[in-house]
């Protein structure tokens, strides 16, 4: 707990090592026998955060809110509509070939489905070794390393002869951060890794990343739709809806006084189990389903579904800033923090 | 609290399923993937079962409505639905009791829709199946009725409609729509809310308490999600490599469980509260189907676990009014909590 509980204000603010500013993604919808583009999905639309060194930033939200594709453009497997990537002060936008290998060093990927993202044909050392035959690394001391990997994220020696089927999910998972962290990454960003695992297991990996964090000041960009998982890994937290970021602030800041009407409903939405916590709470029921983003609502895109909504919500997008008695950025031109997880 | 759990013999369970054993033939070994598993539903009563994957959860519930199929296999047990032993009776009568006085609601809505045909036709189809007397009319009306009970705005025109053409939250509003359509008594919902958001979540949880109200059908919730039991459950049972290892009210489980597994399962959760710090796992990881030998599954991952637990397996004791566990030394949690309140 003390090590997250590092963000005191009387601290320098560590450097920062990813830096994403007006990130957008529109893919084309075409329709018609001739294929022509008639619209484009609104993906993501401008989304700014900055994630410093040995940190990690949680980004949730729910499905089709851009939180994957974020993740996809920030390791460069989609290209930027518009907007910049700074990693370490380097501009990597636009950035191929030995750039962009260079840039893998830096940045990796673990995806969420540990079943479908290791090769069944490879044993767990060639799985975590290939990264490092890729950068022309392995003749140096790679197999002490594949070793050093497995330590590190808490597998056995023997496992490094076996293959991944024959692991569990959680182990799986495993194999897969290992990997990520073989070159020695300064980011590393999560895709709902462990929303794929039972409790229990789930519970391990958490532990595990924070450890990893701890002893390699390495920072992560941890996305995930599960906002308890998000609160026992992250300093800061962004909340997308449709595309944007909707809410900014620290653990404590979005969990004890979230301030846009759709982190209230998202926090008010999770079934409890705590006594106390189970019964005796107003919940935020929302109506209606997501809208669609190739046709995103004008204004504020939460509207349609908001109990505050007036009519400068169709007419003016409230900008992602600090309002008074707020004290961290929320995109509401109405917002106003209150404690929805406190129970009567 | 505890008359809930026990029903009087004047009353009776309405779904009774006792040391039920089923096992998948593989090539070469048969998996045991439920292992004596067994619990009952009292009318009206919404009982959440909880366990990983791998537990048995949903077999134990598929196989006691006979929808296990090979290599899958009910080996023995006992399964009664309101005096009626279903084992005994022919797969008809069975489909007759299916989607009639027992109703079924998946975690794919996609899986349990006919993708080519209107919602509209497929609910009137469920309707008619079960009450041959009703008028193409008079189940027209009783569709958009039905539909517009669970939520589905715009009903008259949603009916035409293909399931495609629903979001993921209106398609479960609309297999919650169908599986009430004949009024049933008992309700099986297997992780009716595991692939939505959680904001389409509160509100499908939000219609499963409104149709308990409106049909009083008792519901058996099957779930990995903890949160979900607390929030609609009267009661739970807590499986654990196919079989049951503790059951009891609500708030007895979650509030003072009395098996090493549940309280593993409780700590391990991650909180929107409290201590953000480190999470605290189980060790380990749970047994594959088959691998248990002898003694307590649970045995390798328990922090309580000594030489007894090795060699004998326990069965299910009662640990407090209404409730049981599967645990040698379940008479020691029970003392810790009163420890705990001196």
């Amino acid at each position: 707990m003390t090590e997250l509980d590092a963000a005191r204000p009387d601290r320098a603010q560590p450097e920062e090592v990813l830096g994403v500013t007006g990130l957008t993604k529109h893919f084309p919808v075409r329709s018609g026998p001739l294929r022509l583009q008639t619209g484009s999905v609104h993906a993501v639309d401008g989304v700014d955060f900055s994630l410093p060194t040995g940190r990690t930033l949680g980004l949730v939200g729910e499905s089709g809110c851009g939180k994957t594709t974020t993740g996809r453009m920030v390791v460069r497997l989609l290209q930027p509509t518009a907007g910049r990537i700074v990693v370490a002060g380097r501009d990597v936008t636009g950035v191929r070939g030995a750039e962009l290998r260079a840039l893998r060093r830096d940045l990796q990927l673990v995806f969420q489905d540990p079943y479908a993202s290791l090769s069944p044909r490879m044993t767990v050392h060639d799985i975590i070794a290939e990264p490092l035959r890729v950068q022309g690394r392995y003749d140096d001391g790679g197999p002490e390393r594949v070793a050093g990997l497995l330590d590190m994220v808490r597998l056995a020696p023997a496992h490094a002869r076996r293959y991944a089927h024959e692991f569990s999910g959680g182990q799986r998972q495993r194999i897969g951060i290992a990997r990520a962290l073989a070159l020695g990454p300064k980011v590393l960003v999560l895709d709902e890794p462990v929303s794929a695992l039972d409790v229990s297991i789930q519970a391990q990996v958490v532990n595990t990343l924070r450890e990893l964090q701890r002893e390699l000041g390495v920072a992560y960009l941890f996305i995930s739709h599960d906002l308890s998982v998000v609160r026992h890994v992250s300093h800061e937290i962004a909340v997308m809806y449709l595309g944007t970021i909707v809410e900014r602030g620290t653990r404590d800041e979005i969990f004890r006084s979230p301030a846009h009407p759709y982190t209230q409903a998202l926090l008010s939405a999770v079934p409890r189990t705590r006594p106390g916590a189970r019964e005796g709470r107003e919940r935020i029921m929302l109506t209606g389903d997501v809208p669609s983003p190739i046709d995103p609502p004008s204004g504020c895109r939460f509207r349609t579904r908001c109990w505050k909504a007036r009519d400068i919500c169709a007419t003016e997008t409230p900008a992602l800033t600090d309002r008074d008695g707020v004290g961290h950025p929320a995109a509401c031109h109405f917002a106003e923090p209150a404690d929805v997880l406190a129970t009567a | 609290m505890t008359a809930l759990t026990k029903p009087g013999p004047e009353s009776g369970p309405l779904l009774e399923i006792e040391d039920l054993v089923v096992e998948f033939a593989g090539d070469e070994e048969t998996v045991r993937a439920v292992d004596g598993a067994g619990y009952t539903v009292a009318p009206g009563e919404t009982l959440g079962v909880v366990g990983e994957s791998g537990s048995g959860k949903s077999v134990t519930a598929m196989s006691a409505l006979g929808l296990i199929r090979p290599p899958g296999r009910v080996v023995s047990g006992r399964v009664v639905f309101d005096g009626s032993d279903l084992r005994a009776m022919r797969p008809r009568e069975l489909r007759r009791l299916r989607g009639g006085r027992i109703a079924m609601i998946f975690q794919d809505p996609m899986t349990a829709l006919n993708p080519v045909v209107t919602v509209g036709a497929q609910i009137r189809e469920a309707l008619r199946l079960h009450q041959p007397g009703l008028s193409r009319a008079a189940a027209r009306e009783r569709a958009a009725e039905l539909l517009a009970l669970v939520g589905v705005p715009g009903a008259e025109r949603r009916l035409r409609q293909y399931p495609h053409e629903f979001s993921g939250g209106m398609r479960q509003r609309a297999m919650i729509a169908m599986a009430i359509a004949n009024d049933p008594d008992l309700l099986i919902a297997d992780e009716p809310t595991t692939a939505l958001d959680v904001t389409v979540q509160a509100q499908v949880l939000d219609l499963l308490r409104l149709t308990r109200r409106e049909t009083g059908a008792a519901t058996v919730l099957i779930t990995h999600d903890l949160g979900v039991v607390a929030e609609l459950a009267d009661r739970v049972v807590v499986m654990y490599a196919g079989r049951v290892v503790e059951h009891g009210t609500v708030a007895a489980i979650f509030d003072a469980p009395r098996h090493p597994y549940t309280r593993g399962l409780l700590d391990s959760l991650p909180s929107l509260d409290g201590d953000a710090g480190e999470l605290t796992p189980i060790p380990g990881s749970p047994p594959l189907p088959g691998e248990v030998a002898q003694g307590c599954a649970f045995a390798p991952r328990c922090p309580m676990a000594r030489d007894r637990c090795l060699v004998e397996r326990p069965e299910l004791t009662q640990s407090g009014p209404g409730r049981a566990s599967a645990c040698h030394f379940h008479d020691e949690m029970a003392e810790e909590e009163s420890d705990d309140r001196a």
